[in-house]
């Protein structure tokens, strides 16, 4: 994951509120600027709003049920006003959503873009390459569902990678694991997010992934309630 | 863009023949039909009706059937479904109730015929040895007996496994283990648990695959041709024969009962809302007094019993058909055909595969049709984040719950002045009319129920809509949608009156063949015809079953 160093613009959230359609204001005017190589960290109890924050980020936000304002750019770019797949943020949730339908090789081969990557063979071996940096050679086709709860998280950050984003949402990417492979896979998700210089996003209810992510920390308190945020 | 047509396309599809139709069976009904020189209204056409002999005696068959065949369909589902809530036999409950759900109502209908008619196969079982009948015993009336117990019956062995499916596929909304768990540690023993708190909460679910159950049994025609009585038969049989008769005469009378039909389908829909209420308060009294009489649980049981013998019963129906079509010669009360034969596999086998094929290429392209359809209303759903209501689930059932002679009577009259009647694409379309509900109904749940992160992930991955559809959600979704497919195949294959109305009579399927050959036409032939009613809608499930296996054999979370 050598390419892509290149430092990219800043995440940076305006005055961004979330209120439910049947009244509750989930997020109150929050800011913030989430720097290349750097991981910030929204913390609440669950319920809070934290997922609904990250879903109007990436472009999912359900219109029905939320109201949403505020502006979301990466450097001098708005995002808020583009459709999910032109924002190219990644997105990785609690669970590694890898498609079942296709092997390790054919769930990263989705995300490489075709502008770049263009024969059978080119693209081929960029996942080879990734998979054996990340210590998975010769995973190519193996069925997801047969891989382990760490190596499911590995593909699905390399997945995300492939696809060349210009910033990283991690939706308690390591809630589900238990605690020896949460600090690798953290480790994990961290390192390659430092090491592209993306502006990484975090929300979890644990103090410790806030932690290891060392970045800017923003509580949210509930309804109204959001702590500036303290480096 | 086209996708934001969609919701209207179908509603156009489902709802334009019901409206349409009906207006142009109430107008001619009153006497007004222009093309036939009636501009004024008269009540004519009722007068002809009411003088019709045997009317009061067809409209108690009508709604006496109808009923019965309801409430004993609720019941023995509910039955079958307490007995076996709690126990491990519902996969393979599940499976021995396909052949009846893929088979059509006539198929069934005329495998039961053979079994219960005198000279039928439960006779030969125990004839002469118990029964001392060298010949078929002269006073025993059973098919087409005059109280329609026949009709009832032939009815509930297809409607049961139905409204049993419905009940489960409801049970999946309901914490169903947890709610056993609670009323049996207060004591109640496994069927009445299941009776007391998890019914009550399905019932509402239910509601409307009951309606239609309703609606089927007060107006089938091709059943009630088939095992019911012929003199007189049931009001929408009636109707069907004056249209049919193309005695100009006929035609307003013909109406008129079409009409009356509707109302009479109507007002049991709304006697049973009226009822609703007081049996439900009933139902709390008996729970109110606490009661831990096992009375309840045995009689879930002999419902479960009953419901357990009319598949049976289904199924032999299904195998009778199957000995038909291969017996040489079967003389009574022989239990088993006295030669076997594959000549009319060979011989007949040109006439029955254009039969077969005719009625496979309607089914096809109407499920084409109607998956088109119902995929871009979900899409559509899902894109614009829209919650469909009551309201959507009411009219998905409109087609299904008006009775059907009450329309196609008026699509019929709007074919003919379209110059469309008789052929292929007003078949298909009539067809589309019944397949397009069971396909959106069958496929909606399992769309709306796909983990949105899949598509989520894809588009965080730049990955357009319409990519995300093709690439992410059909494959995903493989398995429903061939369900799907394959229920709606069914549902087009059972197709009687809409092919006799739309066909004008000339348009031949197998089921309108099995309809027609069932008044004396020879067994072996209905047998063969009853076997590929079935074959072909069970083929269908097979394939739906396979394909996705083994185009996801390697798969292991696909499975």
């Amino acid at each position: 994951m050598s390419e892509g160093t290149a430092l990219r613009g800043a995440l940076v959230l305006e005055e961004v509120s979330i209120t439910s359609r049947v009244g509750a204001r989930l997020i109150d005017r929050l800011s913030l600027t989430v720097a290349p190589g750097t991981v910030a960290t929204v913390m609440g109890p669950s319920g809070i709003g934290k997922s609904t924050l990250l879903a109007y980020v990436a472009g999912f936000l359900d219109r029905r049920t939320f109201a949403a304002e505020g502006r979301v750019m990466i450097g001098k770019e708005r995002l808020d006003t583009l459709p999910a797949e032109a924002r190219h943020v990644g997105i990785l949730f609690q669970d590694p959503v890898l498609f079942p339908h296709l092997s390790v090789a054919g769930n990263l081969l989705f995300g490489l873009p075709r502008t770049r990557w263009r024969s059978r063979a080119q693209r081929r071996a960029r996942v080879s390459e990734v998979l054996a940096q990340a210590g998975l050679a010769g995973f190519e086709d193996r069925d997801p569902a047969t891989l382990s709860g760490g190596q499911k998280a590995r593909v699905s950050l390399l997945r995300t990678l492939l696809a060349e984003p210009r910033a990283l949402l991690l939706d308690e990417p390591f809630g589900k694991l238990d605690a020896p492979l949460r600090a690798e896979v953290r480790a994990f998700v961290f390192a390659h997010a430092r090491e592209r210089g993306l502006p990484t996003l975090l929300v979890t209810h644990d103090a410790e992934d806030a932690e290891a992510a060392g970045g800017p920390v923003v509580a949210l308190n509930g309804p109204g309630g959001v702590r500036p945020p303290c480096d | 863009m086209l996708l934001r047509l969609a919701p209207a396309a179908t509603l156009a599809v489902l709802a334009g023949p019901v409206v349409l139709g009906l207006a142009f069976t109430v107008l001619p009904a009153f006497g007004f039909l222009p093309a036939l020189g009636g501009t004024t209204f008269s009540l004519d056409p009722w007068r002809g009706l009411l003088a019709a002999p045997g009317l009061s005696t067809a409209l108690t068959l009508t709604v006496g059937t109808g009923l019965a065949t309801t409430l004993l369909a609720l019941a023995l589902a509910a039955g079958l479904c307490a007995a076996v809530a709690h126990r491990p036999g519902m996969a393979r409950l599940q499976r021995l109730m396909v052949p009846l759900l893929a088979s059509p109502p006539s198929g069934l209908a005329l495998g039961f015929a053979f079994l219960v008619m005198p000279s039928g196969w439960l006779v030969r079982l125990v004839s002469p040895w118990a029964t001392g009948w060298a010949v078929p015993p002269a006073g025993l009336v059973t098919v087409g007996d005059p109280l329609g117990i026949s009709l009832v019956a032939a009815l509930l062995i297809k409607e049961v496994p139905y409204l049993t499916l419905m009940v489960f596929a409801a049970s999946a909304t309901v914490p169903v283990e947890r709610l056993m768990a609670a009323a049996r540690a207060l004591g109640r023993d496994a069927a009445t648990a299941w009776v007391s708190v998890v019914f009550p909460q399905l019932y509402r679910q239910v509601r409307l695959p009951v309606f239609a159950v309703l609606a089927f049994s007060m107006s089938v025609v091709d059943v009630a041709i088939i095992v019911g009585s012929t003199n007189p038969p049931p009001l929408a049989v009636l109707a069907t024969r004056w249209f049919l008769g193309y005695d100009l005469a006929y035609f307003h009378t013909a109406a008129a009962a079409a009409t009356l039909q509707l109302v009479l389908v109507a007002l049991a829909i709304l006697l049973w809302l009226a009822l609703e209420r007081p049996v439900a308060a009933l139902g709390r009294r008996w729970l109110a007094r606490g009661s831990r009489s096992r009375a309840a649980g045995g009689a879930a049981g002999v419902a479960g019993a009953v419901a357990a013998l009319l598949i049976l019963l289904g199924l032999l129906s299904l195998l009778a058909m199957l000995v038909w079509s291969l017996a040489g010669s079967w003389r009574f009360p022989a239990a088993l055909p006295d030669s076997w034969q594959l000549w009319l596999w060979r011989g007949e086998a040109g006439d029955a595969a254009a039969l077969a094929s005719t009625s496979a290429g309607i089914g096809l392209a109407a499920v084409a049709v109607a998956l088109v359809l119902t995929l871009a209303c979900l899409e559509n759903e899902q894109r614009h984040g829209l919650h469909p209501g009551a309201a959507v689930q009411w009219l998905v059932y409109l087609p299904l719950i008006v009775p059907q002679i009450a329309f196609l009577f008026g699509v019929q009259v709007l074919l003919v002045r379209a110059g469309l009647d008789g052929t292929l694409l007003a078949v298909v379309w009539a067809h589309l009319v019944f397949v397009l509900p069971f396909v959106f109904l069958s496929l909606a749940d399992a769309y709306r129920a796909l983990d949105p992160r899949y598509a989520m992930t894809a588009a965080a991955m730049g990955a357009g809509r319409w990519q995300v559809f093709l690439t992410v959600k059909l494959p995903l979704l493989a398995r429903p949608i061939l369900i799907a497919a394959a229920v709606g195949f069914a549902v087009s294959i059972a197709q009687y009156l809409p092919t006799l109305f739309a066909g004008a009579g000339r348009v031949a399927t197998l089921t309108t063949e099995a309809v027609t050959l069932s008044s004396g036409g020879d067994r072996r032939i209905l047998g063969l015809v009853a076997v590929l009613q079935a074959a072909l809608p069970l083929a269908a499930y097979g394939l739906a079953l396979a394909l996705p296996f083994l185009a996801f054999r390697r798969f292991r979370g696909m499975a």
